[in-house]
Formats: structure tokens, C-alpha cells, sequence
């Protein structure tokens, strides 16, 4: 028997009455929002209770939300191949809170948890090697926090004096320009409704 | 008297032909033994991610070809599904159905480069050299339709950029029956050679819970006797209008990845006949003003396309607010989006999910223990392309 995402939203619900905060179910793809606290207990749970199954981390990253108060959601994204079934699990924290790492339960979290360390600056208790992962070596500020700016703060070239490449701040011939093109652009679908709504009536 | 033992640090790459690219890898060796593989990666960094959120939708579609450039339409159509799933809107039978054709086409280019360099590094000089003029030619498909052989920027929200030119339809299928021929022939020199055999037999081994446990996805996944592919398990496009069969690996060494990639590369050809076969006739994209440019012949005559047309290529189209992730069976494997909306016409957010990120991430658990001769073996049956893993 395979089961539906329904079944799914009922046994994650049930199996974690206390733990889950909001569920809900998008485009067939159940959504559950869970505290930090609870996040290794619920992996745990996903990947080993014998209904659910998720064997397999897709992905986890990260969103930066810097008006809010707690700042970053951090989402875990789980397949499991037994009931073709995806889980997106979000998890709000604020900017001084360290999240569980997971890579006890998959070991492929390892890196999935560097890059976000590197990117959004988050970091994870008992991570066995928290190292930057994707910018360059002595890299500073977090890239894709919202406040980052987009030409970042360095740039590097070779040095004819020096002999060797060398970096300085960004010099740009023109400030970059990010233009907002965003306008009220409704169109004509006041009218459209109308219509509908005259059709509808008559009909 | 104890026996003292020093290991000593290689370093492989960053430049370094069996790298595959900008890979940079701290060997850790007793010997020849390797005892610890520490990967370097981020040399080809070039912050996708957050370009994207700067770009409009249709402005962050070339960014997809960058990621793995050796099949580039692949990715975009992940990206363009996360979007239509969002707005909520239908893709004609006809793109769908040139979507498939190309994603096919994708897939063969993937595998050719792969399957042909793999045995380069291992030794063989002649499948490069065969492999590279049958992509040369697919190449050529891409270029007839979107007007670059690796850039496409074709697959656009709501269907295709434009329908197929005359005569590809025809070409691509007099390559379809000139092109078994050549796996064949790559296959008489590698399938049975011993060479090839020593060095990819038993090399790398994955079992089936190890493979799950390090989210591998598509070949590496299949290679250790997982049936898991998402054309086939959740069906998107219109795969399931398809009949084709997925191969199955028995060991999972980089010997059975070799043999699946073969395999898939005739059922993509398979796939690619029953296409064109079947291509239906009707337009190649979403017919909505507001989210694809009206025809060219339209904007010298109608006002109101002219219209769309500005505001598309100025503002774009705005998507409603939410959250999705959508995957494809990338021919490295899953390929994801996660896109987040916040109802405006640039995207909050959009995680790349990309398959050769976790298959690199093995390589110290795949490598422990093999010889440094295998490690070129090993990271030819990874299939790596940095513009992917980098990001």
C-alpha cells in the first residue's frame, strides 16, 4: 500500500503531535514547521520510524529574513523512495543560535551544513569539520545574507609590481545600478471579473 | 622495534586534467594506499544563488546553462517547472513534448562526455575522439533551436523559447539510427577490454544503504540496484507518455555506472524516436500575455503585444507568493530547485540543488583504502562538473 501525502500529514502529526507547530500541504508536497530544539529528534524520527521512511536527505539551505526577529529559516528537504513522498521541514532561528548538526543521522549533511555555515554564517553544534566550503580561502562576511551586497567587498588581480595576485576593494566605473521596475500592472482584470461574474450570474 | 609509518600529502588539482575541472584534493597517502581524500571545491564559485535573487525570472534562466554546461537545458527545466508550478499554469503538449526531446539529447551529450573522458583518464584515448564528434552534432540540435550549441536559455517559463525549425525533426532522427552504431562501437572498446575492466571492476564500490545514507542520486543511486529514477517515480512533463526502461546496476562499482550510463543512452535514443513520432502539433508555450513574449510577427501590427513585450522584458512577470522545491532526473542525477517567492518579479530565493555535490562529497568514504591510480577512475565514475557543484 502506498501512501498519500494525507496519510503522511496524519502519521508525521500523530507521531509528533507535540513537536509540529503548523502543517500544511502545497502542490502535493507536505510542509511542517518544527522548533530547534526538536530538529534532530523529528529527523531522527522521519528517517527511522517504519511508516514514514524518509531514507535519503535531498538538501537543506537556508533563508535570510533580516526584518523578522528570528532572522534565518533554516529547510530540510527528505525523500523517502519507499512511499515516493517528499517533507520540506522549516525551522525559524534567530542570528546567535546554534542549530543540532544531523550528520550523526546522514552523513551527507556534512557538507550541506558547511555551505550554509559559509553562506548565512549559521553555525552547528557537534559539526565534525565546520570549515568554509564554497568562497575562497580567507574569506570574509556571509554572501547570502540579505545585507551582503551583490558586487561583494573584494576583488582580486595580478599585481605587475607585487608579481602576485593580490586583492583590494571593489573599484566600480559605475555604481551598480539595480533598477526597480515594479509598477502596479493590472491590466484589464477588473473588467475580466466582472464578466465572469455576469456570466456566472446568468448562467 | 616498532615499524614507523609516515604518510605523506598529495595534492591533486586544481589544475590537473583528470580533475575534471577545478577540483582540488588533499591526498592523504601510506604508499600508493589512500588513506583520506579532503575535496577543495568553490574554485569555480561564482555565487549563482545570489545573482539569481537580483535578476528576474527570465533574466536568471542563462544562469542554469553555467551550472552543468554539459547539458545545459536539463537544469533550466527544473527552474522553469519550480515556476510553473508557482503560477500555476500549463505547458501545451507540444513544448512538453520538445522539452522531453531535448532533455533527451541533454542526457546523451552528459553521458557521452562522461562515459568517453572516464576512459580517457583510465587510458583510452580513441572514445574521446568518437564521443566528441557524435556531441559535436547534437550540439549542432541545440544550436539550430536556441541559436548556441551551450548556452540554450530555451526552456522558459510556460514552455519553449520557439518551436523547432524545419527539418531538425528529420535530422534528429537520421542521427537516432546512425547513432546506436556508434555505442556499439564505443562499447566494442570498452565494454570487454581488460583494461578498461581492471581498472573499473570493483573499483569504488557503493552498496545500497551507503548510497542512500550519502544522498546519491540518478546513475550513482541506480549503479547499486536502486530502481529510483523520477521520470519514472513521479513523472513530470509528460514522461509517462513514454515507454522506456530504466537500467539497474548489481555491484555498484564504477564498472555497473559505466554499463548503466550505456544503457541509458539507448533508451534516450528510444525515447528521442518516440517523440518525434509523436510530436503533436499546437503552440510551444503558454499562450498568457502576461507571462510569455507574444510572437514577433504580433508586435508590428498588435499594440497590445507590443505592450507585453516591454513589460515582460522590463519588469517580467510577477509569481504569487510561496515556496516549492521541483526536481528533475538530471542525467548526473537529481537535480532540485527551491525556489521561494515573496509575490514580486525577482525570486527571494532559489537553492540549487545540485546532484554532484553529494557524490563529491564521497569521495573520502569511496576513495579510503584504493590505490592513487583510482582516483581518476573514481572521479570519472562520479560525474563532476564543477559549474554545478560550485555553484
Amino acid at each position: 500500500m502506498s501512501m498519500t501525502v494525507y496519510d503522511l500529514e496524519q502519521t508525521v502529526n500523530s507521531g509528533l503531535t507535540t513537536t509540529v507547530k503548523i502543517s500544511k500541504i502545497n502542490f502535493g508536497q507536505l510542509f511542517i514547521e518544527i522548533d530547534i530544539e526538536a530538529l534532530y529528534s523529528t529527523i531522527l524520527y522521519l528517517k527511522t520510524n517504519n511508516k514514514c521512511r524518509f531514507k535519503q536527505l535531498i538538501d537543506i539551505t537556508a533563508v535570510d529574513y533580516p526584518e523578522k526577529e528570528k532572522r534565518f529559516k533554516l529547510v530540510y528537504l527528505l525523500l523517502s523512495h519507499e512511499n515516493n513522498l517528499r517533507i520540506l521541514i522549516n525551522i525559524n532561528i534567530d542570528e546567535k543560535t546554534h542549530a543540532p548538526s544531523i550528520t550523526k543521522i546522514f552523513p551527507s549533511a556534512n557538507w550541506m551544513e558547511r555551505e550554509i555555515f559559509d553562506m548565512y554564517g549559521i553555525k552547528f553544534s557537534d559539526h565534525p569539520d565546520l570549515r568554509r566550503i564554497l568562497t575562497d580561502y580567507g574569506f570574509d562576511g556571509y554572501p547570502l545574507r540579505k545585507d551582503f551586497p551583490l558586487t561583494g567587498h573584494l576583488e582580486v588581480r595580478y599585481s605587475e609590481e607585487k608579481k602576485k595576485v593580490i586583492s583590494e576593494p571593489v573599484k566600480l566605473d559605475q555604481e551598480y545600478r539595480d533598477f526597480d521596475f515594479e509598477s502596479p500592472w493590472e491590466g484589464t482584470k477588473y473588467v475580466k471579473e466582472e464578466i465572469q461574474k455576469k456570466e456566472t450570474k446568468e448562467k | 622495534m616498532v615499524k614507523q609509518t609516515k604518510t605523506m600529502n598529495l595534492n591533486f588539482g586544481p589544475q590537473h586534467p583528470a580533475a575534471h575541472g577545478v577540483l582540488r584534493l588533499i591526498l592523504e597517502l601510506d604508499g600508493e594506499v589512500v588513506e583520506k581524500a579532503d575535496p577543495h571545491i568553490g574554485l569555480l564559485h561564482r555565487g549563482t544563488e545570489k545573482l539569481i535573487e537580483h535578476k528576474t525570472y527570465s533574466q536568471a534562466v542563462p544562469y542554469f546553462d553555467r551550472l552543468d554546461y554539459v547539458a545545459p537545458m536539463n537544469q533550466e527545466h527544473a527552474f522553469a517547472l519550480a515556476i510553473e508550478k508557482l503560477l500555476n499554469i500549463e505547458v501545451p503538449i507540444r513544448g512538453q513534448y520538445i522539452r522531453v526531446l531535448f532533455c533527451e539529447i541533454g542526457r546523451i551529450l552528459s553521458h557521452l562526455l562522461n562515459i568517453t573522458t572516464q576512459a580517457l583518464d583510465v587510458g583510452a584515448l580513441t572514445p574521446s575522439l568518437w564521443g566528441f564528434e557524435e556531441r559535436e552534432t547534437l550540439m549542432t540540435f541545440y544550436e539550430r533551436v536556441s541559436g548556441s550549441r551551450l548556452h540554450a536559455n530555451y526552456f522558459r517559463a510556460g514552455g519553449v523559447h520557439q518551436d523547432l525549425p524545419g527539418g531538425l525533426n528529420e535530422d534528429i532522427l537520421k542521427f537516432c539510427h546512425t547513432f546506436p552504431k556508434v555505442i556499439d562501437d564505443l562499447e566494442t572498446l570498452l565494454t570487454d577490454n581488460r583494461i578498461f575492466k581492471q581498472r573499473n571492476v570493483d573499483i569504488g564500490i557503493v552498496t545500497k544503504e551507503e548510497a542512500l545514507e550519502h544522498s546519491f542520486s540518478g546513475v550513482m543511486l541506480r549503479g547499486s540496484g536502486i530502481a529510483w529514477d523520477l521520470r519514472k517515480s513521479q513523472p513530470y512533463e509528460c514522461y509517462q507518455d513514454f515507454n522506456f526502461k530504466i537500467p539497474i546496476g548489481k555491484n555498484g562499482d564504477c564498472y555497473d555506472r559505466y554499463l548503466c550510463r550505456i544503457e541509458e543512452m539507448r533508451q534516450s535514443v528510444e525515447i528521442i524516436k518516440d517523440c518525434i513520432d509523436k510530436m503533436p502539433s499546437g503552440p510551444v508555450k503558454n499562450v498568457d500575455g502576461k507571462i510569455t513574449p507574444p510572437p514577433k510577427e504580433d508586435l508590428k501590427r498588435s499594440m497590445e503585444a507590443v505592450i507585453h513585450h516591454f513589460k515582460l522584458f522590463s519588469e517580467g512577470f510577477r509569481v504569487p507568493e510561496g515556496e516549492i522545491y521541483a526536481a528533475v532526473e538530471a542525467p548526473k542525477g537529481e537535480f532540485g530547485v527551491y525556489l521561494i517567492s515573496d509575490g514580486s518579479n525577482k525570486p527571494y530565493k532559489c537553492k540549487i540543488r545540485a546532484p554532484g555535490f553529494s557524490h563529491l562529497q564521497a569521495m573520502d568514504y569511496l576513495i579510503k583504502g584504493h590505490m592513487l591510480a583510482d582516483v581518476p577512475a573514481v572521479i570519472g565514475s562520479l560525474d563532476l562538473v564543477f559549474g554545478e557543484i560550485d555553484r
